[in-house]
């Protein structure tokens, strides 16, 4: 925590930091580009996590759906993490000494490794209908796709709530 | 009644003043407000940039609004609701602000290009349903849509800043 202290006093005298906090407007517009993002990934996220959880219908072919919605993923997170970074960048203290946000951390990349093996089973199966898929394995990606969506509004419930700790 | 009496009338709504009054009540709403409000946005980006030409070209418009429908509908109630709330516990500072209007304006004008896609070029849909590039008057309201919630989405993030 001490050295999270320093680091934190150290960004602060940095000349982007400064530069961030002298203009009003940067934090609000980098929060809004890192809503949108969010907006772009999550919408991605439930249409193929429900169908992998097993709350929709499943006839659908497995490693098509993810062909379909995890490039949005991807091309999502890098901008969230330039995002928030500028965010860290222009205010530290609220971010980098702040429980919610390593809470939120914590979870991101816990469900990044969810969402890769998510990947990986169906990249493994080609040609194969979700309930098509051997009952084991069908199981399994149906327990990571429930886990990774509660992660996933974990991380927008702690994003949100580092503002009020 | 004046504009000022009916806001007045809403903040004193024990409902309001519950939410006003709590550290946890309007921090739980606006989280919820919040993840309803990617989804809705997410969801129409889907739809937009794929009667513009861009996106899920695999798929007919039919077939891909049917899909984001449900979740866009259902989200934008929550998101209504979630809003009302918020709205409610601070009524008169919310109503004044330029971040607020514009919201509100903008969320207007995005229902009305709906209403005109859905009245105009929606109805002939089964002709263009996978017709690459998308009718003009398709693709205008693809990309009115998106321009319109990405204002939306910058008018409701500046709120929390005035």
């Amino acid at each position: 925590m001490a050295a999270m202290r320093d680091l934190v006093g150290w960004i602060e005298t940095t000349a982007i930091s400064t530069d961030i906090k002298s203009h009003e407007w940067i934090v609000p517009a980098v929060q809004s580009i890192h809503i949108l993002a969010i907006a772009v990934l999550m919408a991605s996220i439930v249409m193929l996590d429900v169908r992998v959880a097993g709350f929709t219908r499943s006839g659908e072919h497995f490693e098509r759906l993810t062909r379909r919605y995890l490039p949005w993923v991807w091309s999502a997170l890098p901008v969230l993490l330039v995002s928030g970074l500028v965010l860290i960048l222009g205010e530290p203290e609220r971010e980098l000494l702040n429980r919610f946000f390593w809470y939120k951390m914590t979870m991101l990349a816990t469900v990044v490794v969810l969402t890769l093996l998510i990947q990986r089973s169906a990249l493994g199966s080609p040609a194969q209908r979700l309930d098509q898929l051997p009952a084991g394995r069908r199981g399994q990606v149906r327990a990571i796709a429930i886990v990774s969506l509660v992660l996933w509004f974990g991380i927008i419930t702690c994003g949100r709530w580092i503002a009020y700790a | 009644m004046a504009l000022q009496d009916v806001l007045a009338a809403i903040e004193a709504t024990p409902v309001a003043q519950a939410i006003a009054g709590s550290a946890f009540l309007f921090p739980t709403i606006e989280v919820i407000h919040v993840a309803a409000i990617v989804l809705v946005v997410g969801t129409i980006a889907m739809l937009d940039l794929r009667l513009l030409g861009f996106a899920r070209r695999d798929q007919g418009v039919l077939e891909l609004s049917r899909e984001t429908l449900f979740w866009t509908w259902g989200c934008f109630i929550i998101a209504l609701i979630t809003g009302a709330l918020l709205f409610s516990s601070a009524a008169t500072r919310y109503a004044g602000l330029w971040a607020f209007q514009g919201k509100v304006l903008l969320l207007g004008l995005a229902g009305c290009n709906m209403l005109a896609f859905h009245f105009g070029a929606y109805r002939s849909v089964s002709l263009w349903n996978t017709h690459l590039p998308p009718p003009p008057a398709a693709r205008i309201a693809g990309g009115l849509s998106l321009t319109l919630w990405t204002g939306v989405v910058i008018c409701g993030r500046w709120i929390g800043f005035l």
